[in-house]
Parts: structure tokens; sequence; C-alpha cells
């Protein structure tokens, strides 16, 4: 198992290696002179070639590459061009209402997606069943940000029961966070309910019709136990997996979703970012978050042992 | 050369396509809704009187008439109109982001799948690439170039591309297995012949299928660059940049915002159901899967 653990941790290199390179690519191809936009547009053409020279700018693209992998790797993000701060510094302070938004959309597109698919598989084929998966494609096919805007219109500007624009931060207390994460949460969850929802109907239909579930049927099992404790588990994997490729899902949806209901999170650090073409700080977080995903999917990957034990690292 | 290969793949494929359509109503259903999507669009002009991009101060956030069905904005501008227009965006982004993305995928899907010195390499790449959440990648492609249509599709092709290869190659490896394409070798096929009697026809049904999904969120994350600020350009009438808009104008008038959304939603709902219906139909081993 540890070796395993190794391994995995391993395979991560290459790929947040390529990470890094598309990334430093993609500030090198971009029009703009990053030091004609550092010294602004009053620079004469010496400050700027003065200004190449001391960020590097004037070696070789590889040495570059090298020496800005280095920093990477001491934890330097860079610089905002705007606001002259630590990168990482700014995506540290804007981390708390984008792990927290996450973390809410997921535990609760779990909790939904999981019943609602195994009732579906339960009843496949049935008027529920079909209601169920159509509600799915509705779902797949709402765009979060305009479910955000749906929601905002009935909950927040109908209603008026629940906040609509902000974020209080936690130190005014879990209640009001809880409530300006409420709706945003629900239109970042809406795709991965669906995607979770299709996964685990289809993983148990398939399940439903091994020799084990007919034998626990014969027994004179109920339903429920058979539903619930020999398919449910062993339709476990698929539906696993698919947490952790939604994730990558979840976070896009985050990104969109704090700019609709004003959360000053990662997600609203990036669009800021775009219109200030501060790219120091869009690399950091295509970084930052790529990171994320590529660790939550391995941690994925070691949580298989804990439903199937017939699989062993 | 005797190559027994079945009848001419394609007409298979047509004929699967159309059986599944049958068989499948929401195939119908998605491809009725679409083919109605895409003429509004495309009969735009003949559907309005209006300029979607005449502004009218004076007539600034008025409520539906008879003159303007939908009302108009906050700069006067036709609400429907520009919602027509902004079909053609939409459908164009989602038609040539699946189209590049299939045939550049399919190419390296190949590629990979075929030779084994490619493969380790090609296929980290695609990991690399895929483990930024399309959104965000889309946006960082997007504040390097200017903003376009054309790089609007580019970058989306680019976000969508790791999908396809992956797609292909796995079923490239599947195939090159099987004992027809062995005997194919045996008997002394070339290469190219084997990937286009043999290999190319048994993509076509999965690739299908993923280039609907593909166009799908290609005009969801178009429309999401738009609203952002960092898609279609604010001059070219768009659904994404229609929200973007109005949405300072929220409270006052909700509809404006949520109208395009609407018409979003429906659109992508149409391809999703299409995709469905494809999977389910053309190939009863894919059903269920995603």
């Amino acid at each position: 198992m540890i070796g395993y653990v190794i391994r995995r941790l391993l395979m991560v290199v290459p790929v947040m290696a390529i990470v890094t390179i598309v990334v430093f690519v993609l500030s090198r191809v971009g029009p703009g002179d990053p030091a004609a936009i550092l010294v602004g547009d009053f620079a004469s053409s010496a400050e700027i070639a003065r200004t190449r020279a001391a960020m590097g700018l004037d070696r070789p693209l590889v040495v570059q590459y090298f020496s800005w992998l280095s920093q990477l790797l001491h934890g330097d993000l860079g610089i905002s061009i705007f606001s002259r701060t630590p990168v990482l510094e700014l995506i540290v302070q804007s981390a708390e209402p984008t792990l927290l938004l996450t973390a809410t959309a997921m535990i609760y597109s779990i909790a939904l997606a999981v019943p609602v698919g195994v009732l579906a598989a339960a009843r496949a084929g049935s008027s529920i069943d079909r209601a169920l998966m159509g509600a799915a494609v509705l779902g797949f096919s709402t765009p979060v940000f305009v479910l955000g805007y749906m929601l905002a219109y009935v909950f927040g500007y109908r209603l008026g029961i629940l906040p609509v624009q902000g974020y209080p931060g936690l130190e005014s207390g879990f209640g009001p966070v809880l409530r300006s994460l409420t709706l945003p949460a629900i239109a970042i969850g809406a795709t991965f309910v669906a995607l979770i929802a299709r996964v685990t109907r289809a993983s148990m239909l398939e399940v439903l019709s091994e020799d084990y579930i007919r034998t626990a049927r014969a027994k004179g099992l109920p339903g429920s136990t058979i539903l619930l404790v020999h398919a449910l588990k062993n339709a476990a994997i698929p539906v696993i997996t698919m947490v952790g490729i939604g994730f990558g899902v979840l976070l896009s949806g985050v990104v969109v979703t704090e700019s609709v209901f004003a959360i000053p999170g990662i997600g609203r650090l990036t669009v800021n970012a775009i219109f200030r073409r501060d790219f120091p700080v869009i690399q950091g977080v295509v970084l930052v978050i790529s990171l994320a995903y590529v660790l939550l999917n391995l941690a994925v990957d070691l949580t298989y042992t804990l439903f199937d034990p017939r699989i062993r690292y | 050369m005797a190559d027994a290969t079945p009848p001419a793949p394609h007409a298979t494929f047509g004929a699967g396509l159309w059986q599944a359509a049958c068989t499948h109503p929401t195939v119908a259903i998605g491809a009725a809704l679409l083919a109605l999507i895409a003429l509004s669009g495309i009969a735009a002009p003949l559907l309005t009187v209006h300029d979607p991009q005449a502004i009218d101060p004076l007539n600034s956030m008025a409520p539906s008439t008879a003159e303007n069905l939908l009302g108009t904005d906050h700069l006067g501008r036709d609400v429907l109109s520009r919602i027509l227009y902004g079909t053609r965006v939409s459908l164009a982004v989602g038609t040539l982001v699946a189209a590049i993305a299939t045939v550049v995928g399919l190419a390296i899907g190949i590629l990979a799948g075929f030779v084994r010195l490619l493969d380790a390499v090609v296929m980290r790449v695609m990991d690399g690439l895929m483990s930024i959440p399309a959104v965000l990648f889309a946006i960082a492609l997007m504040a390097v170039f200017r903003a376009s249509v054309e790089t609007v599709v580019i970058a989306l092709a680019i976000v969508e591309v790791p999908r396809v290869v992956r797609l292909v190659r796995s079923v490239v490896l599947t195939l090159r297995e099987l004992p027809f394409v062995e005997g194919a070798i045996v008997s002394g096929s070339t290469l190219p012949a084997i990937l286009w009697r043999h290999i190319l026809p048994n993509t076509l049904a999965p690739l299908t299928v993923q280039a609907t999904y593909i166009a799908a969120s290609a005009i969801i994350v178009e429309a999401a660059l738009s609203f952002l600020g960092a898609g279609t350009p604010p001059e070219i009438p768009s659904w994404g940049n229609m929200m973007a808009e109005s949405r300072a104008f929220f409270l006052l008038d909700p509809a404006l915002t949520l109208m395009p959304g609407v018409a979003l939603t429906i659109t992508v709902l149409a391809v999703n159901m299409l995709g469905d219906g494809l999977r389910d139909g053309l190939d009863p081993r894919l059903q269920g899967r995603l």
C-alpha cells in the first residue's frame, strides 16, 4: 500500500510538469511583453530593456523555464502585476470562501445524487426512473451561471429568504456563511448531481444483474438490504471515480459562480485578473487548482480499497 | 488484393444513425429542436426587422410590445433579435469546436494507439492538459490571445482535444488486438488501408457521441467566457454577452438576464438529448456510460 502511494505520488510529477510547461508557454507566446506590462505604458525602450534583463527575460527560454520552476518549488508563484502582492498570498487570502463553497457543493451533491441514482436503478424503466433521469439531463444542460441567476431570482428576489450577493466570512459565524453559500452551492452542484446520479444508476444496474444479487434475492433477503448492502458497495467504484473526475467540473463552476454571487474567492480573483491582464495571477490560480485536482484524484484512487477489499496495492 | 471487408462502413454507420433516430425518440426530439434553433439563427434577418446592434436610448429597458416582442435592453436594443442572432455564435462555436477537436483528437489518438513509442509521452501530455479545469484553461488561453470568436473556438478545441485522444486511443488499443485487424495485418494490408478500412469506421460511433457532448460543453464554456468578459467580443451579440451586459440591471429587470440563459439552456439540452439518444442507439455497449 505504501509503495503504491509513493508510486502514485511520483506519477503526479510528470502531470504537473506538463501543467507547468503549458502555463509557462502560455505566458511567453502571448502578445504583450511582460516587462513592458510591468513598467507601464509610458516607459522608454531602454527602461523596458533594463526590466527585461532584471526579470531574466533575455535568457534562453529553457533557462527561464527552469529558473521559474525552481521558484515555484520554493512556493514563489510570482508577483501580481496589478497589486504588487505575491500571488500565493492573494490565493491564500481568497481561498476561504472557495474551499467552503466547493466542499458544500460536493457534500450536498453526493448526498443527493447517490440516493437518486439508487432509486432510479431500483425502479429502472418506471416513470420515476424516467423523471429522475430527465431531470438529470436538464441539470446537466443548465449552465451554472444561468441556474445561479434563476435561483437568485426565485429565492433572493421573489421570496427574499436567502442572500444573493457577497460573503460574510467565517468570523461572522457559521450560520451566515452557510446561508450565503446555499444558493451558489446548489447552482454549482447541479451538474455534479446529474453526473453522479447517472453514473450511480448505470453502475447499480450493472451490479444488480450479477449472480450474487440473484442469490441474495433467492435467500429471501429484503429488497432494501440487497440494494444498499450488496449492490451499492459493489457499485461504488465508478461513482467514486466520477466524483474525482467531476471535481474539475465543480472547480470550473466555482470560478463562474463566484462572479454571479459576488463571492470574493479564487474565482473572482481570476476574473479580475483577466480584466487587468494580470497574467501571474492567472498562472498561479491555474497551477494551484490543477494541483488540487490531481491530488484529489490521487486521494480518490486510494479510497478504492475501502469499498472493494479485492483491490490490493 | 482480396480483402474481405464488410459492406461500405459509412453506409452502415448512416443506417445506424437512422435506426438510432427511429428507436430512440430523444434523438429525433433533440435533432428536431436543434434544427429549429439553427433555422431561427440562420433566418434571423427574416424573423425580425430589428438590427441586433441598433441602439435606441430613448426606448431603453422597454417592456414587451408589438414592436419589441421581448422588450429592449439598457441601450434600447431589441432583445428578441439579439437572442435570435446570438444563436449563431453558440451553434457556430459548438459545431466548430466539436469538428476541430474530433479531427485533431482522432489523428493524435490513432498515432498514440499505433505507435508505442509515442503512446506514453502523448498520454502524459494529455493527462497534464486534462488536469486543468476546462473553464480555467480556456480563461488562461483567452488571457493570452485577443478576444474573438476564432480564438474562443481555438481555445475550446485545445481544451477538448485530450478527451477525444483518450477515447480514440482506447478504441484503437482494443481494435488492434481483434482477429480481423490481425488478419488484415497478416494479409499484407498497408497501415493506411488498415486505418481507413478497419480502425476509422469503428471509431465513428463513439466519436459521434463524444462530438455531441463536446459541442454541448463548448456552447456552455463559450457562454461562460463571454459572461465573464473573456470570450466573444461585445460587438457580437451572444447569449453570454447579453447576460454579462444585463446583470447590472438584474434587480430592475431580471428577464433581461434570464431570457438568453433560457435560450442557452434549451440549446444545450437539445444537443445533450441528441448525444444521449445516439449513445444508446449507436452502441449498446456504451449505454449508461458517460
